[in-house]
């Protein structure tokens, strides 16, 4: 019986990171904590959310067990699919809030450009991998269209943030794959250049909100809003926070989205700079874990997929709370593992199997 | 700079002028190895530079500005707060108020912000009523509320109750009078599926209201159209919401408005249905229950919308209390079914003119063809019989005669001689087995039999060949209006209404006109033909000549017996007990098993001003039963004679020759 039982928790446990894992589960029980503060203590908020964390963690299981060159495999496909579910959104999908992000699969709604944050990096990957030692500017032209396709698609419905974020996710591919540096400072100079042009091409409310950015008392009770709402309650929670379910700013409804985009306001409200401190140590902690899983990974395709979901969480973390803190303007990014939804939290730990199947299918394919 | 001055060397080295990716063309793993670690360590250094500048700035937040945003935290009092718009009037054709809001107190509660929440209502219970089903409904709303929102305890308090609590005040944190509007419906029962109610906000109407992009234009709102007009008019009558500014207390609680801008009101509802009318119309139905919907045939106004029993939309306003629930819920008189729209019945003899014109148009029957009707119908070679209502048979049967006396075996025949195909595509242009399109929700499509549908409706794996084959017989029990056939009595009244205006039919509609509470400007709702039905006049000429014969000297003549008006209609019976050929006797079989009865009908004959269905559920046959009612309705649109016409002779002793079949 005892030896079945081990059985099972070898099955279960050998493609498991440890250390990633409690990493990982340490930062959603912050989540855990700060959401039902967040929604004024409703368990219903937080067992949902709970669920959706379990399905997560099956998912990161299957993933994790997946050798990276089955990946691979899937690469070409998953990415044709992302780009027709895209196309199709873009036909008929279904509009919330403004913005035309849903399909409507008839059971749930599903928000494809959720799928390209993971196919997009996986195709880039796997096309270096193929093309490997041969790649020449047609390369870089065509790995290139590859990203503006689905970022222009997302941008379009319109979700900036997620365009920008995809945009990120591919970009960082290139640079890993050793993209000339004289190209990247080209696209820096030709970003700022470009960028008073794109303000003019957007949306009414993204140009607000980076206006707004720019200038916050533009609007105070507008768009404005959430940005100096934030800062007062992670300014008024000082060094040891105001304690749990105990700040004003999140209670008197002051905060807006607080169990969503903004829930690190919450956290630093209540927390202070010693619980900010503290998170950011863990993301600190998953990160360096998820470089030294890459700078080990074996294959082209394996390095490449890992440090590119390695620098996801990081940008996603940076944003987020730079976004709260008044940093960069207000752009509609959870918090990774923290954040209230679903679908964040399953793309997550499906990044997060991703960076397990690469650290445990290593030994396998050394030669 | 070490690193970047190799890397530079590297791809000059490689010989490839043009190349975007410099290490590339060095083969050695190693030095490939060597490039990502070195690119990852560019990356590390980043992100080590931004986490210290997040670091950095949560320390000038929290620690350098701490004194200065914890004075803005404990100055925050500047509130917006949304302000509801007053919810649409809903009113009759001539402008009779059946639905409306009004401004009340109410005794709110949030939960989150009480201690212990049993002892707070028992001490509210000695500053204000608090009823056991108060509770009731208070425990179900904080079961079912996801956001510890305000709830509401005590509703529309006096003026009293208000001030008893304001002096109690300081005794219940958490606890707030708030002004609250209301919805009231004046007449409760009266045209109740047609008006509907509205309820508190739920899951389902929050992804709804999502979808339509209205978040932010229902913060604040709690209730939401739920049945009928209320809900497939929501849009209309919901109105925009405004915003206020307002300073609030350290405990939340508003002391000062700022600015505001106001809200605009949901717009007006002016219906089709006449509210008298329909008072007419539900009275004629006394205790019985049934349906009847009343359409003017030239544009699809309904006149008047019967589903009776009705229930009270009143009571659902607040969230409606479990025991009145369960009565109306679990009643076997089913008083939350909309009959009009979702009652399927077999039309019974009622599709025998409809029948008849189709017979016509496609060249199978001519007027003056006669049958010889000797009591029953025989399908060649089978001996079962079909038998006729009449014993004995109605002797020769023409088409005029048979409309007017309703003769079955007439019908038997005209079915053996169509094919149900065929005559299912010329009864679907008066709308039968569709939705009509009518403007509340839940509509039921009803049944219109033919070989593709029986094949359709028994696919599943436990039918055989045998059940999904169409057989003469079920054509010849879709010849009167019996087996497979189940409409709706929306439907047989817009079919009816569409022979009234000559074959070109109206989407009937129940809203008329929606007057902008803005602008003050009126838009009618519909007012273009839905289709035009290609009939020949003579054809036409006969059928409406062949129902004005039913109420003159047919079975609906004792009913119609000396109107001021001339009208056309028709009978119908549907069974729902089969019989096995013996003689159906009303006093044998249980109340609940007894046939349904029919009629439909138009007047006056030469210019149809008003033209109705009416379905009394387990009444018997068609002429006692349903007849009456639709005289009433008649007598009253038509001539607003409001008293009751003397009771119809009872089967027993038929007015005239013709016997009480349909």
């Amino acid at each position: 019986m005892g030896h079945v039982l081990a059985q099972i928790w070898e099955v279960l446990t050998r493609r498991i990171d440890g250390f990633l894992f409690a990493i990982a589960l340490s930062i959603v029980g912050v989540g855990l904590i700060t959401l039902f503060s967040a929604t004024d203590q409703n368990v219903a908020r937080v067992s949902s959310q709970l669920g959706s964390l379990g399905f997560a963690l099956v998912l990161m299981w299957l993933v994790a067990n997946v050798p990276p060159q089955s990946l691979a495999r899937v690469a070409v496909p998953l990415y044709v699919v992302a780009v027709a579910m895209l196309i199709a959104v873009a036909m008929f999908g279904t509009v919330v809030n403004g913005s035309r992000r849903w399909l409507n699969l008839g059971v749930a709604r599903f928000q494809p450009s959720e799928l390209m944050k993971v196919a997009l990096p996986l195709m880039l990957a796997w096309y270096f991998q193929k093309f490997e030692g041969r790649i020449r500017w047609k390369d870089f032209v065509l790995t290139a269209i590859l990203i503006a396709v689905p970022v222009y698609l997302i941008k379009r419905q319109p979700d900036l943030g997620t365009a920008l974020l995809i945009g990120a996710a591919g970009f960082y591919i290139l640079y890993l794959a050793g993209l000339s540096w004289k190209i990247i400072l080209g696209l820096v100079i030709v970003a700022g250049a470009a960028a008073p042009l794109v303000l003019q091409h957007l949306h009414g409310y993204q140009r607000e909100r980076i206006l707004t950015f720019l200038d916050p008392s533009r609007d105070p009770l507008g768009a404005g809003y959430h940005a100096t709402q934030a800062s007062i309650a992670l300014g008024s929670g000082g060094v040891i926070g105001k304690g749990w379910l105990n700040g004003t700013q999140t209670h008197l409804d002051f905060l807006p989205e607080k169990h969503t985009d903004f829930i690190f306001a919450v956290f630093g409200e209540e927390f202070g700079l010693i619980g900010a401190a503290l998170l950011l140590l863990l993301y600190l902690l998953l990160i360096g874990r998820g470089m030294v899983i890459a700078a080990n990974a074996s294959t082209l395709f394996a390095r490449l997929v890992a440090g590119a979901v390695t620098l996801m969480f990081f940008t996603y973390a940076f944003v987020n709370m730079g976004m709260v803190s008044g940093l960069l303007p207000v752009v509609g990014v959870p918090l990774p593992l923290v954040s209230f939804g679903g679908t964040a939290l399953v793309s997550l730990f499906i990044g997060l199997g991703i960076l397990m199947s690469v650290q445990s299918h290593r030994k396998l394919m050394n030669t | 700079m070490d690193w970047l001055n190799s890397h530079a060397r590297g791809w000059r080295r490689s010989g490839n002028a043009m190349s975007a990716f410099g290490s590339r063309e060095l083969r050695n793993p190693d030095r490939e190895v060597f490039f990502f670690r070195r690119r990852l360590s560019v990356a590390a250094v980043l992100i080590f530079a931004a986490f210290g500048g997040l670091l950095t700035r949560f320390f000038y937040l929290q620690v350098t500005q701490h004194k200065h945003y914890e004075t803005l935290a404990e100055t925050n009092r500047i509130a917006i707060v949304p302000i509801v718009p007053n919810r649409g009037v809903i009113t009759d054709r001539n402008g009779v108020v059946l639905a409306e809001s009004y401004s009340a107190y109410t005794l709110e509660i949030q939960p989150a912000r009480v201690r212990n929440l049993d002892e707070t209502i028992d001490a509210l219970g000695q500053v204000v009523e608090v009823q056991p089903r108060d509770r009731k409904r208070f425990r179900k709303l904080l079961e079912e509320s996801k956001n510890f929102e305000s709830l509401p305890l005590r509703t529309r308090l006096s003026d009293e109750e208000v001030a008893r609590f304001a002096v109690n005040r300081y005794r219940f944190p958490g606890v707030e009078i708030k002004a609250r509007l209301f919805r009231q419906y004046p007449f409760a029962e009266m045209a109740s599926h047609v008006i509907g109610y509205i309820g508190r906000i739920n899951d389902r109407d929050v992804s709804r209201i999502e979808d339509w992009d209205e978040t932010t234009n229902y913060k604040g709102s709690d209730y939401i159209g739920k049945v009928g007009v209320e809900l497939s008019y929501e849009r209309e009558l919901h109105g925009t919401t405004g915003v206020e500014e307002v300073e609030v207390d350290a405990g939340g609680r508003a002391v000062r408005t700022l600015s505001r801008a106001p809200p605009m009101s949901g717009n007006d509802l002016r219906l089709s249905l006449d509210i008298k009318l329909q008072e007419v119309a539900e009275e004629a139905f006394g205790d019985r229950r049934g349906a009847l919907v009343a359409i003017d045939p030239a544009n699809g106004d309904v006149l008047a919308f019967v589903s009776k029993p009705g229930f009270d939309p009143n009571l659902f306003v607040d969230g409606i209390d479990p025991a009145n629930w369960e009565i109306l819920n679990e009643s076997p008189d089913k008083p939350l079914l909309n009959r009009p729209l979702r009652g399927a019945y077999p039309p019974g003899s009622t599709i025998k003119p409809f029948l008849a014109l189709g017979a016509l148009t496609s060249g199978k029957r001519t007027p003056s063809q006669a049958i010889h009707d000797p009591g029953f119908f025989q399908i060649a070679g089978q001996a079962h019989r079909f038998r006729d209502d009449k014993p004995g048979g109605h002797g020769t049967v023409d088409m005029y005669k048979s409309i007017v006396v309703s003769c079955d075996t007439y019908y038997y025949m005209l079915a053996n001689d169509t094919d149900i195909d065929e005559n299912a595509r010329f009864l679907s242009q008066f709308g039968f087995g569709q939705r009509t399109g009518i403007d509340i929700e839940g509509e039921l499509t009803g049944v219109l039999p033919s070989r593709a549908w029986k094949r359709n409706r028994f696919s599943a794996a436990q039918y055989r060949e045998e059940h999904r084959k169409w057989y003469l017989g079920d054509s010849i029990s879709a010849g009167i209006g019996q087996g497979y056939n189940a409409f709706t009595p929306i439907q047989l009244a817009h079919a009816i209404a569409t022979i009234a205006n000559n074959g070109v039919s109206f989407r009937p509609h129940l809203v008329k006109t929606i007057r902008n509470a803005g602008t003050g400007a009126v838009t009618e709702v519909v007012r273009e033909p839905e289709r035009t039905i290609g009939l020949r006049p003579e054809h036409l000429a006969l059928i409406r000549n062949a129902l004005v014969g039913v109420n003159k000297e047919g079975t609906g003549a004792t009913a119609f017996r000396n109107t001021a008006y001339v009208s056309a209609g028709k009978t119908g019976t549907a069974q729902l007990f089969s019989l096995k050929g013996e003689k159906y006797s009303a006093s044998r079989v249980d109340e609940r098993l007894r046939d349904h009865a029919w009629f439909i009908a138009y007047a006056p004959a030469d210019k149809p001003r008003i033209a109705l269905a009416v379905l009394v559920e387990n009444g018997g046959f068609g002429a006692q039963a349903a007849a009456p009612v639709a005289r009433q309705v008649m007598d009253y649109y038509l001539t607003g004679d409001q008293k009751k016409p003397a009771t119809p002779a009872p089967a027993a002793a038929p007015a005239d020759s013709e016997d009480e079949s349909d």
